[in-house]
């Protein structure tokens, strides 16, 4: 079993289509693998009993685990919060819906910062994700569960969501791959909003060709979702040998003292390593990225208050015990509902988007969203793309930044420009490193971001840089091919 | 203390009569059992996404162009966020900044603006109080939730609750005529709030305004802002100040009370909605909506009075109902020689008395008098070959057992007496048998004229010629 576990999606699917290994047989494997969860990685999977099922007409491909934030028909979606404990959708999301049409059954439903709000999944109201190379450290977030389980051999691959960073950085604490596709690339529908202008559906996979082969599935306009426009066209597998006639820019601004001296020293050998694959790597300037996650952290929190007011307790999910009116029963629900976290970013947004307060706020930060975009376009007349560490440190330990919550949105710091820009960012592991405070080496990853639907030629470079970086670590225990 | 001036400005809101609702695939409906109607979408599971009805487009563009609204190159929805049970999101999506459609007119009342946005649910409190505060319970109906709206505002240029309520029947005909919506007020697809102040009369200022709301009729709407005024006059007139409030009318007694619910002071926290991208109509659509337009009742209204000379009230009467109109407009290019403004006088006086008097609901062009037969009688009481008095006893018949009216005078026999001795004799016969009256006329009372005449018209059966026996009798008398 353990041979089966060690192939790739796409080597699974090469295998399938020679006919050479029997999808059912390949999916059970799967099924137990992810049945011995240690990490607290699934909130339902798959013959859980009670738990409802996602039906598939004839599996042809690798089982997906998905984040429990898109909406699965008769089967329980949480988007990791207590309020919707119980909560059965009366329909499937766009981006689950496709990968069942190409043929991937759904493995399960994965744990999550609640409502997708966190960069260490701590903020679940079903308790942590343990990171699979050391389960006293965070997985990152709010993509935790879903980096979890491929990282931790109990997925073949993942989908997520990426609102600020929340795919691309629990896949570099993780050590695999994460894609933040061009907003627009893949549909929202039946994904549960936390952010609107920004959520965006995206794949975590064991490499670079997993991920272009899953967006593939996923990508494509739908006319459910108004913002949903699809790539120019079906990506192909990446074949790319070298990076020769490209040119990485690397941003100044970026110089920050808040990197980790392991994280810095990786990246500046997967620099040297673009120039050996004769990539030329340069200095640029984004002038206004370092403002990045002070906007975002108006904008989103704006958007999530409106998005959250559906949470009441009527219609569906938990509702609180109330002996009083109406709004009272709304209060108590939302009271008893929702966690600190969520309740912060609803305050802050609520505030944010005040009548006296608007301009002050969400206007001003709109503007400095569009500085940032036209800060990348100009970067990108002068180079292909724009490479950052993805996360300023290695996986930290649980509980080391709970207090601190604006130490913990500093983990975006990397992340949030290319998410206000809307344009494609990959991270993937560029090596292993030391933490700060000393201890077992633990992933770093390399975050590569392109112009908006450039991600054919995006995951050409990644899959290049990939193949010339060789990283082929696992945690200890995950079949390693 | 100068005369107080009424301002007056209207807030409608038009259901759209589309397929489907505003941002989801759910049929529209009235009456139905509720909660039928609904889905994910409309009833705001998580994860859902808006998109907008197409068709509800084009109605507000035809309604922007009846309108003569300048339409935005690219409008833009927004949230408009509150907490209530009739809202699943808490938000309504609705135009804010940047509607669809921008300055316009309707007569000569200056359109404000006109946007898009969704209905809400419908809310039943069970209880006494019949409002949220104090009832029992409240059940709530997503059947209408998401059912598009334009919502039309006018500028403060209404002047009279009785201007009001005429300016608002035409708009609703208007709106009527470009088949956009049911615009029935009692089930809702037509509503109209007043936003009402008073000034001294020639102040430029405008004077605080209250919101009013709850009129379901336009007869209600006209006594609603007549009770208004009339409270805000004594107000200020006794040195009181008008408060800002939102006021429902109760049509049972005419009282009006202010309203406490979602509408007290809020902040609405509006900022663009991200789910949806902008409305940018193209030329074609543009195009399309303005050449859809039938001739609208104020335009027709305009050419009666300039290019047939009618009088302003007859011309706005026959121009409502695009029915009526063209009935009339056959009519009058059926009776020769006869004036455009005699058939409309025919038409909105003694065809619609006649109607009314049979009782039937039918209008004109649904009666069973034909256009060609209405000309031919107008024609012949005009060449005096009837009188005008038979002419109505021929109009009734006709409205009775439609058919020509020649055959019915010929039947009846009241054509006019054309022998002027006959008439002569029997004007005499009359002024000897009304010594009084005929006393009173050289006393130069005239009205006593009528007694006479009344007594040549009996004797006649009605054949004679009203102003041929008005002659004669005073020619009898020698004045």
């Amino acid at each position: 079993m353990a041979e089966l576990l060690a192939l790739t999606a796409l080597e699974a699917h090469q295998a399938m289509v020679a006919g050479e290994l029997d999808p059912g047989e390949y999916a059970d494997a799967w099924r137990q693998a992810a049945a011995g969860d240690q990490l607290n990685a699934y909130l339902w999977r798959e013959g859980d009993g009670d738990g409802g099922a996602i039906a598939i007409e004839r599996p042809s491909i690798a089982p997906v685990a998905v984040k429990d934030i898109f909406c699965t028909e008769g089967v329980p979606t949480t988007a990791g919060s207590r309020i919707l404990e119980g909560y059965r959708p009366p329909y499937t999301s766009t981006a689950v819906r496709r990968l069942l049409e190409a043929g991937a059954p759904v493995l399960g439903k994965t744990n999550m910062d609640e409502f997708a709000m966190g960069s260490s999944n701590e903020n679940s109201a079903y308790g942590p994700v343990l990171n699979p190379w050391d389960h006293g450290r965070v997985p990152g977030g709010s993509s935790g569960g879903s980096a979890a389980v491929v990282a931790g051999g109990l997925a073949p691959w993942a989908i997520g969501t990426d609102t600020g960073g929340s795919i691309r950085q629990p896949a570099a604490l993780c050590g695999i791959v994460g894609l933040k596709p061009t907003y627009g690339a893949i549909s929202r529908y039946g994904m549960i909003a936390f952010a609107s202008s920004l959520d965006q559906c995206g794949p975590l996979t064991r490499d670079v060709s997993d991920a272009a082969l899953m967006l593939a599935m996923l990508q494509g306009g739908d006319p459910c979702d108004s913002t949903s426009v699809g790539l120019p066209a079906t990506p192909a597998l990446p074949d790319r040998e070298d990076l020769s006639g490209l040119r990485f820019g690397v941003p100044g601004e970026l110089a920050s003292d808040a990197i980790e001296p392991g994280v810095r020293e990786v990246f500046e050998t997967t620099l040297a390593k673009i120039e050996q694959l004769g990539g030329e790597v340069a200095e640029i300037a984004l002038p206004h990225a370092e403002h990045g996650i002070s906007a975002y952290y108006v904008i989103a929190p704006a958007e999530a208050s409106s998005n959250l007011a559906r949470y009441d307790g009527v219609r569906y999910g938990m509702r609180a015990e109330s002996s009083g009116d109406v709004i009272e029963m709304y209060e108590q629900t939302r009271a008893q509902g929702f966690g600190a976290e969520v309740k912060r970013r609803i305050m802050l947004g609520t505030y944010a988007l005040s009548s006296g307060y608007y301009d002050a706020y969400y206007g001003q930060a709109q503007k400095v969203r569009t500085k940032i975009a036209t800060d990348f376009a100009t970067a990108f007349a002068d180079v292909d793309f724009v490479v950052t560490p993805t996360s300023p440190s290695v996986a930290f330990k649980l509980g080391e930044k709970t207090d601190d919550p604006l130490a913990m949105y500093l983990n975006d710091f990397f992340t949030v420009p290319m998410s206000l820009a809307g344009i494609p960012a990959i991270s993937i592991p560029a090596g292993l490193a030391e933490p700060a405070g000393g201890g077992p080496q633990l992933p770093v990853g390399f975050q590569i971001a392109a112009p908006a639907f450039a991600e054919q030629k995006l995951l050409g470079a990644a899959y290049a840089l990939e193949q010339g970086i060789g990283f082929d670590a696992r945690p200890e225990g995950v079949p390693n091919g | 203390m100068a005369e107080l001036e009424a301002v007056i400005g209207l807030e409608i809101h038009v259901q759209l009569a589309t397929k489907t609702k505003m941002f989801c695939g759910c049929e529209l409906s009235f009456g139905d059992e509720p909660n039928v109607h609904t889905c994910p979408v409309c009833l705001a599971h998580p994860g859902v996404l808006p998109v907008v009805n197409e068709q509800a487009i084009h109605y507000a563009l035809k309604i922007a162009a009846a309108l003569e609204c300048e339409v935005a190159e690219r409008s833009i929805f927004h949230r408009k966020n509150y907490f209530y049970p009739d809202s699943p999101k808490a938000y309504q999506i609705s135009q804010y900044d940047i509607p669809i459609a921008g300055a316009g007119k309707l007569g000569d009342i200056r359109i404000h603006r006109a946007h898009l946005e969704e209905d809400a649910a419908k809310m039943i409190h069970v209880g006494e109080s019949g409002r949220i505060h104090g009832s029992g319970a409240s059940l709530v109906d997503f059947n209408r939730g998401g059912t598009p709206l334009v919502e039309i505002v006018t500028e403060p240029d209404l002047r009279s609750a009785a201007e009001a309520a005429a300016w608002a029947r035409l708009l609703r005909e208007t709106v009527r005529q470009l088949g956009v919506s049911d615009v029935n007020m009692e089930e809702g697809s037509l509503r109209v709030d007043g936003n009402i102040s008073v000034r001294p009369a020639g102040s430029e200022e405008l004077g605080t305004k209250t919101e009013l709301k709850n009129m379901n009729s336009f007869r209600f709407l006209e006594r609603g802002i007549e009770a208004e005024l009339a409270r805000q006059r004594e107000l200020v007139e006794a040195g009181g100040t008008v408060e800002q409030e939102t006021l429902h009318f109760h049509p049972e007694d005419g009282s009006l009370h202010p309203l406490r619910s979602k509408e007290e002071a809020h902040d609405y926290r509006y900022f663009p909605e991200p789910d949806l991208v902008p409305i940018v109509p193209t030329e074609a659509m543009l195009r399309e909506a303005r050449e859809s337009l039938p001739e609208l009742p104020a335009a027709r209204a305009e050419r009666y009075r300039e290019q047939l000379g009618l009088a302003e009230d007859v011309a706005a009467l026959l121009a409502a109902d695009p029915e009526t109109a063209s009935y009339f407009e056959q009519t009058a290019k059926r009776a020769d020689g006869v004036e455009a403004r005699v058939v409309a006088n025919w038409v909105t006086g003694e065809l619609a008395a006649a109607l009314r008097q049979e009782g039937g609901e039918a209008s004109a062009s649904e009666s069973k008098v034909d256009s060609g037969a209405l000309a031919a009688l107008v024609a012949m009481v005009q060449e005096k070959k009837i009188s005008h008095g038979s002419g109505k006893t021929v109009l009734a018949a006709l409205v009775n057992e439609g058919g020509d009216p020649a055959a019915i005078v010929e039947r009846e026999g009241l054509a006019q007496i054309s022998d002027s001795g006959e008439l002569e004799s029997i004007v005499a016969a009359a002024v000897d048998a009304n010594p009084e009256a005929a006393e009173q006329i050289r006393a130069g009372n005239g009205k006593a004229i009528g007694a006479i005449v009344g007594a040549v018209m009996k004797e006649t059966k009605g054949r004679a010629d009203g102003g041929e026996v008005n002659r004669l009798i005073r020619g009898k008398l020698g004045l």
